[in-house]
């Protein structure tokens, strides 16, 4: 470790943060001040700060891990992250978002969906389930965070993770979100620049693309027999067809994650505070390139580091990462790349990771002050900050005492879980909403409730990863899993807690009596 | 092709550089589009951005 070195960039790094975050705080002074400056801000600047929101540490070095383990199958994601997560997120679902959150006066997730089905029930359960799943979520951020520091600065990863967790949460209690535009968008665009190094450098060390992609086809026999069994047929391939790892791939991986974006309340919430709708076009363009960088690289990086280390060390990445996929991105980063780059990357990866967290516990705060506890009581003021306030301390302590707790390899699955919970609580009200005037206050309930149970009881009892790790089946059922036979056991909840939701949202909906026409014309004013 | 083998991972190899160049393609046809040229929509717009500023203020202490 040089010293020296990371002392001057983090050095240049803070001055250049603190110098954009005086100018974005100067700039916005009150809300004409930032409707003028949101106005005249450049759509890079606003599309980078998208950017850094939806792609974290966690995309990157947890992801990246997995692509490690078991290959470029993963590329899935990223094609479902681009065309889903970016494509159809902003044009279909982004803008009528944007117009209904406007229409309804909503300024959170929760509320927008309460107030579109008329329904306090909607906005309490959603708030609930947000604030009780995202910590969850939260934490294997901090963890991917934890990782990198671990592996770079050759310290303890419980050190590490203290560490980190301490400036998330000076960071999130001295405002997080405001004025933070420029410096999420210098982020992003460090961290663009230095995926596309990593590409490259990567590239040129294993000899150009077709042959690195050559070597990596050719290392199929080095499998080790553990990945065989769950069928792993190489990392240039998929793996076989309704195998362990293949349900794992297509259903907890490109579904739950690809198509679980677009229930993010973090996510959804960032709809209704740009601009116009011209804003949401522009972030597509760059969001799409952004993307792709990202999660496309890491994947493809990722999966390449075995033949690097095959090449250097004879051995498979994950061997190189000591069995612990989170630190596979770390761990070939620092041995392959130069040193100024690790120190460079590890800044701009841990910048990355404190809009996602600041928003992610920002989320948490407004669901239990907003919509749990303002909803349920009916009163407004002083005692809501001070339960939003509490509820963001509980979030951070939560998400870091679960950073602490949860085993290795675990970025991957702690993602997935909660994006499938989103999914299956929150998609087909959500889409409903959206798109279907028919869709009634009594259907929207019965699809969340179905939704979120079926989701968290097929956690507990079906799903062998979580359900075996958590062992309430073992003692109710005296097995690991309520149904043993292939595949059900590596089933994910989304495959089953999404298509029921839907069926008992459109059902319900059709079966109850129509919703009151004013009010639904409230809601889709100025919606062709 | 490109050194992979099986269709389904070069496959969304490309796959995943065309949504892109989709996104891209997007993006630049409506640069200019869906601004707000009504004055109903940016008084509109100036009422959510004051109520989600005093939501801040007052629900968070931000």
């Amino acid at each position: 470790m040089n010293t020296l070195m990371l002392n001057i960039i983090v050095l240049v790094y803070i001055l250049a943060i603190g110098y954009l975050g005086y100018r974005g705080g100067r700039d916005t002074k009150d809300s004409e001040d930032y409707m003028v400056a949101g106005r005249k801000i450049h759509p890079y600047v606003m599309a980078m700060s998208y950017g850094a929101t939806f792609i974290s540490t966690s995309a990157i070095v947890g992801f990246g891990g997995v692509a490690g383990l078991f290959g470029m199958g993963l590329l899935w994601l990223t094609f479902l992250n681009i065309f889903v997560g970016i494509f159809i997120a902003f044009v279909v679902f982004g803008k009528r978002t944007r117009k209904m959150g406007h229409n309804l006066g909503a300024m959170t997730f929760p509320e927008l969906l309460g107030r579109r089905f008329d329904s306090k029930f909607v906005q309490y359960f959603s708030g609930l389930v947000i604030f009780s799943g995202m910590p969850m979520y939260a934490s294997v951020v901090l963890i991917g965070a934890a990782r990198f520091i671990e592996t770079t600065l050759q310290i303890d990863f419980d050190i590490a993770l203290l560490l980190f967790s301490v400036i998330i949460a000076a960071y999130v209690v001295l405002g997080g979100l405001k004025g933070v535009m420029y410096t999420d968008a210098m982020q992003a665009t460090i961290m663009f620049f230095g995926m596309a190094f990593l590409m490259v450098m990567t590239y040129s060390l294993l000899g150009g693309i077709t042959p690195a992609h050559m070597a990596l086809t050719e290392m199929a026999n080095q499998v080790p027999e553990s990945l065989t069994a769950m069928g792993h047929t190489g990392w240039t391939a998929m793996p076989a067809f309704g195998s362990a790892w293949w349900w794992t791939l297509v259903s907890t991986l490109a579904l739950g994650v690809g198509i679980g974006v677009l229930a993010m309340p973090q996510l959804t919430v960032r709809f209704m505070t740009v601009k116009s709708s011209r804003e949401l076009s522009r972030a597509v363009f760059i969001g799409g390139i952004f993307i792709l960088m990202m999660t496309g690289v890491a994947f493809v990086v990722g999966a390449l580091s075995n033949v690097y280390f095959a090449q250097k060390d004879g051995v498979i990445s994950i061997a190189a990462a000591g069995g612990n996929a989170d630190s596979i991105i770390p761990v070939f980063i620092n041995s392959a790349m130069p040193e100024w780059f690790v120190y460079v990357f590890m800044l701009s990866l841990l910048a990355a990771g404190m809009p996602t967290l600041s928003s992610q516990f920002h989320a948490q705060g407004t669901a239990i002050g907003r919509d749990v506890y303002e909803t349920l009581s009916g009163k407004r003021g002083e005692r809501s900050i001070l339960i939003a306030r509490i509820g963001i301390i509980i979030a951070v302590i939560v998400a870091v005492v679960l950073g602490y707790i949860l085993p290795g390899s675990i970025i991957v699955r702690g993602t997935a879980i909660f994006f499938g919970l989103c999914a299956a609580a929150f998609l087909p009200m959500y889409s409903c909403a959206l798109f279907w005037r028919r869709a009634t206050k009594v259907g929207a309930i019965a699809g969340l409730v179905v939704g979120t149970f079926t989701s968290l009881f097929w956690l507990v009892f079906a799903h062998q990863k979580e359900a075996q790790a958590l062992g309430i089946a073992k003692i109710i059922l005296g097995r690991d899993v309520l149904i043993t036979s292939m595949p059900w056991p590596v089933v994910d909840p989304i495959v089953v807690g999404l298509p029921l939701a839907f069926i008992v949202t459109v059902g319900v909906s059709l079966a109850t009596k129509p919703p009151n026409p004013k009010q639904v014309e409230e809601c889709f004013k100025g919606i062709k | 092709m490109l050194g992979i083998s099986d269709p389904w991972i070069w496959g969304v190899y490309v796959l995943s550089l065309l949504s892109a160049l989709l996104c891209v393609t997007y993006g630049a046809i409506n640069w200019n589009k869906g601004s707000e040229k009504e004055p109903e929509e940016i008084k509109e717009e100036i009422r959510w951005e004051e109520q989600e500023q005093e939501m801040e203020e007052s629900e968070l202490g931000l």
